[in-house]
């Protein structure tokens, strides 16, 4: 292949990798938000504290990669079950805006005690991906970028089945669409939510994770949690798919932009294509709003 | 059809412009100007001040509202009724501009309204209350009714940043005229309250004054005795007759309650899935075969 | 107990509700005119910094509070208007039309994004206000024939009739009668038919709508009116801090500004003023406390927006109405006593009602 176009690849398929975990942390976002309607402004930092808790349990405590990971996803998910027990569950009802100001409250929160409990400087842990590269025909591909991406498909495929073919998952839905209706039911509705706050945490702290070799640990990589709202977006905030595939989108147009544009349209390409979706199809590409009826 | 452009202005409406399909049993237009229906106190001459010309509009696939043709003159108070997801909100939207028809028009004092912007309808003199009652949950009784006045008012950003002496009188005018509504409908024990505490009934009763507050020449109202008592509903019977007789008010209303619909209407206009049963005085539509196949499904069900 | 008694329309609208009222008022203001008289350099500027902070609450208030449109990058509009002021300054335009330039300029950049944004509701509007601050910033940073991107730009002091407001004290007046101006403003709004307009959309837009707003022109209004406030405010600042880069105006700034506002109370505009006294009097606060508290705590450099967040939740959860309504209930026990009922502001439960359907 030509030297371009080996470039080429290399571009797409780090693109595509980072795309893949604006996608895991944007699942995470729909996740949530289509239980509870809830939009958990704190999720980038859900997968700082996933980092730093993996950072923990492999780098300063040497466990095994596999088991640290699995490790911390799980610790995870017990912290994010009880921040809906505990916290989130007592907003349930009040507007939107309520729960907008309280879950970027928690991500300063999150911030200051990541910064008092592991430092602010830097760190990093090691993992079987880290600097490890494969030779595909000529084109190097970082096997990072591959982690990322198998990592993506594999629980995508796996939340698909769940939503779609459990009890759960349809419970889910009715409780996101009218609580109380849903109690008639005897649908336990805050049990649920909290098991999708878990789940949720989970899958962001698999997000730290598989990122962590590329942007390393510290308190700040949860605003990577803004541009992931534009994958978000791209999904229409309803469609498991369509946010990875969003997530895809923005994530190959920044690696080709910072290589292709003038310097500055890396870092807002994610926004310019999140207001470009909103202007074009305001409820998202995947819609499920409708038009009240009067 | 013979009106020549969308916003030639037509007094009443006069021959020459009448649907060329018949609009039900009776309530057709007669050159002569003379009301036929039986019902209608005093034979007065009255003059259309609404219509609607085959309306339609299709949601997907599944028809609405289907040619529905009707009239409303001066003065009357007209009745939709009709099974639910008979069309009937739909039409008030359709009036109220918040849908697009997909066919037919709609003439108001003479105009064309069909394409006009949604928000120019207060001011042209149609008000509406909302089946499900849209009123400003956080906001006084009193602050309710001052947004009815908006229509009436001319706003202008920079006069009320300052609060020019013009903004001031203006204020005073419209209180003025909130009061008289309030006083109108006896709402004054709540004027201060949130609607949040209010309840169901007195809600309604407010909506109806937010209406009002307007000062609308056709006033539409969905439902307005859905979930009230039977005292209730006497009161927004007399409620009803009040805005015609002293507030010169045309009513159309969307109702469910057949008592309070012989009571207060001229004439009555029958819906099913989005078509035309009948229209007539209340007598004739009750008795109409069709209108009670409709409500209470024929024998070969 | 004081029981009001109105005897015509005017009570109703007037500014003081009573005589009770207009006094404490009166001291308030003749107190903060007379405060550079008692009070040194330092606090001085700490309360020019309120005041600042406290017309940047207004604008962002008139926004989300009235009209319910949720704002998460206002901090872009007060970098809109320091760097206009700050770049017209520069190039010789005396202050008064820097700064009324700086206003318009802002006002126009919410008209911008007004547009795109009549057709979005909700969480993302607040979404697409977050992606166009990011965009301004960058915008900022790279456009360096004006704004000298990361260098950033020293800020002369505002200079009024070829005098320049180079005292602490007279910067001090500036702020204090810019923020006077645009709450008498803010307030006759509320008082007047756009106002109410623009709170009826918050509540219900299809009833508002057939009532007779305009919904476009009125949301319209609202940006640029909020953005044109900040824009003022976002001059103010550059003067205050005396040099300006893109840092000084990021997204933390536009997160912090509408957590000032939901602190003070959302809604009202001695909400905003408070949660510019909080915002404002929290460092020096954590200051005070931090040779009391544990070492390891208080050396963290993330201690002051961790702070920040944990107050928040607590007031989220506990006290939604901010501190306006934690000063209400106080008053309203005062004002009914004895015959004040704890159930008076009871919360009632509310189940989650989706807001996927308008």
């Amino acid at each position: 292949m030509g030297s371009s176009k080996v470039e080429l690849v290399q571009l797409i398929v780090g693109g595509t990798a980072q795309g893949c975990v604006y996608g895991l942390i944007a699942l995470g976002f729909v996740l949530i938000y289509k239980a509870t309607e809830m939009v958990n402004f704190a999720q980038g930092d859900l997968m700082m504290l996933g980092a730093f808790v993996a950072l923990t349990f492999i780098g300063t405590l040497g466990l095994n990669y596999w088991l640290g990971f699995l490790l911390a996803a799980v610790s995870m998910a017990v912290f994010g079950y009880l921040l809906d027990a505990l916290v989130l569950r007592r907003i349930i009802g009040q507007p939107q805006f309520a729960i907008v100001i309280l879950t970027i409250s928690l991500g300063f929160l999150f911030r200051a005690a990541a910064g008092f409990i592991w430092g602010q400087e830097t760190q990093s842990f090691e993992t079987p991906f880290t600097n490890r590269i494969i030779n595909a025909g000529g084109v190097i591909l970082p096997l990072e970028s591959i982690s990322m991406i198998a990592g993506t498909i594999l629980l995508a495929a796996l939340l698909y089945l769940f939503f779609n073919f459990t009890k759960l998952g349809n419970a889910m839905q009715a409780a996101s669409q009218n609580q109380l209706a849903a109690y008639y039911m005897g649908i336990p509705v805050k049990r649920i939510n909290s098991l999708i706050w878990a789940l949720s945490a989970a899958v962001a702290t698999m997000a730290g994770v598989l990122l962590s070799p590329v942007s390393l640990v510290d308190p700040s990589i949860g605003f990577l949690g803004i541009k992931a709202f534009a994958a978000a977006v791209v999904g229409g905030f309803g469609s498991l798919l369509g946010t990875v595939l969003g997530g895809l989108i923005v994530g190959v147009s920044e690696t080709l932009a910072g290589r292709y544009l003038p310097p500055g349209f890396k870092e807002i390409v994610a926004y310019l294509i999140m207001l470009a979706v909103l202007m074009v199809r305001p409820q998202g590409l995947f819609s499920t709003m409708q038009r009240k009826k009067v | 059809m013979s009106i020549a452009s969308t916003n030639v202005v037509i007094p009443g409406l006069v021959p020459g412009t009448q649907p060329s399909a018949s609009a039900g049993a009776s309530g057709t237009m007669d050159p002569g100007h003379e009301a036929r229906d039986d019902n209608a106190e005093g034979s007065a001459r009255r003059s259309s001040l609404f219509a609607a010309h085959d309306l339609s509009i299709a949601f997907g696939g599944i028809k609405a509202v289907d040619g529905v043709t009707f009239d409303v003159k001066e003065g009357e108070i007209f009745a939709i009724v009709g099974p639910n997801g008979a069309g009937k909100s739909t039409i008030f939207n359709l009036i109220s501009r918040i849908y697009e028809p997909t066919g037919g028009r709609l003439i108001f004092a003479g105009e064309d309204i069909t394409r006009v912007p949604p928000h120019t309808i207060a001011r042209r003199g149609i008000a509406r209350t909302f089946q499900n009652i849209e009123l400003f949950e956080h906001a006084t009784v009193l602050d309710n009714l001052l947004i009815g006045r908006h229509c009436r008012a001319r706003p202008n950003v920079l006069a009320e940043l300052l609060f020019t002496p013009r903004v001031r009188r203006e204020e005073l005018r419209h209180r003025e005229a909130v009061e008289e509504i309030i006083d109108f409908l006896d709402l004054a024990n709540y004027r201060d309250q949130r609607i949040s505490g209010l309840s169901y009934g007195v809600r309604k009763v407010v909506e109806l004054a937010r209406a009002l507050c307007a000062e609308p020449k056709l006033l539409l109202l969905d439902e307005p005795a859905s979930g009230l008592n039977t005292e209730e509903t006497e009161e927004v019977a007399y409620w009803i007759e009040d805005i015609k007789n002293d507030l010169g008010v045309t009513v159309i209303m969307i109702e469910h309650d057949m008592s309070l619909v012989s009571a207060v209407c001229d004439r009555v206009l029958a819906l099913n899935n989005g078509r035309t049963l009948a229209l007539g005085s209340p007598q004739e539509v009750q008795s109409n075969p069709a209108v009670i196949e409709a409500y209470l499904g024929s024998d070969g069900e | 107990m004081r029981i009001l008694f109105k005897t015509s329309y005017l009570d109703d609208i007037r500014l003081f509700r009573h005589g009770g009222t207009r006094f404490w008022y009166g001291v308030l203001i003749a107190c903060l005119v007379a405060a550079p008289a008692a009070l040194g350099e330092f606090y001085l500027g700490e309360l020019a910094q309120i005041f600042i902070l406290a017309v940047a609450g207004v604008g962002l208030m008139l926004l989300i509070g009235y009209t319910g449109l949720a704002s998460l990058g206002h901090g872009a509009f007060m970098a809109i208007g320091a760097y206009t002021d700050t770049y017209l300054v520069t190039q010789g335009v005396p202050f008064p039309i820097a700064f009324i330039a700086a206003g318009i300029v802002a006002m126009a950049a919410g008209i911008a994004i007004a547009l795109p944004a009549n057709r979005m509701t909700g969480i993302y509007l607040a979404i697409a206000t977050l992606a166009f601050s990011q965009i301004v910033e960058q915008v900022v940073v790279r456009w360096e024939s004006v704004t000298r991107g990361f260098q950033g730009m020293p800020v002369p002091p505002p200079e009024i009739l070829g005098h320049a407001l180079s005292r602490p004290w007279e910067f001090y007046y500036l702020c204090l009668a810019i923020l006077v101006l645009v709450v008498l403003g803010a307030i006759n709004l509320t008082r007047s038919p756009t106002g109410r307009a623009m709170v009826a959309i918050r509540d219900s837009e299809i009833s508002a709508q057939s009532l007779g707003v305009n919904l476009v022109r009125t949301k319209t209004i609202a940006f640029a009116l909020s953005a044109g406030i900040t824009g003022l405010a976002g001059a103010l600042l550059g003067h205050k801090l005396k040099f300006i880069s893109p840092d000084a105006f990021n997204i933390i700034l536009s997160i912090q500004l509408l957590l000032m506002v939901v602190v003070g109370g959302l809604g009202s505009i001695h909400g905003a003023v408070y949660g510019a006294i909080f915002v404002g009097g929290l460092p020096q606060a954590i200051a005070l406390m931090r040779d009391h508290l544990p070492g390891a705590i208080a050396r963290t450099p993330g201690l002051e927006p961790g702070l920040f967040g944990l107050v928040m939740i607590l007031i989220v959860l506990f006290e939604p109405l901010g501190i306006y309504g934690r000063w209400l209930k106080i008053k309203a026990y005062f004002e009914y006593f004895p015959l004040y009922r704890k159930a008076t502001f009871k919360r009632q439960r509310s189940y989650l009602k989706t807001e996927r359907v308008r």
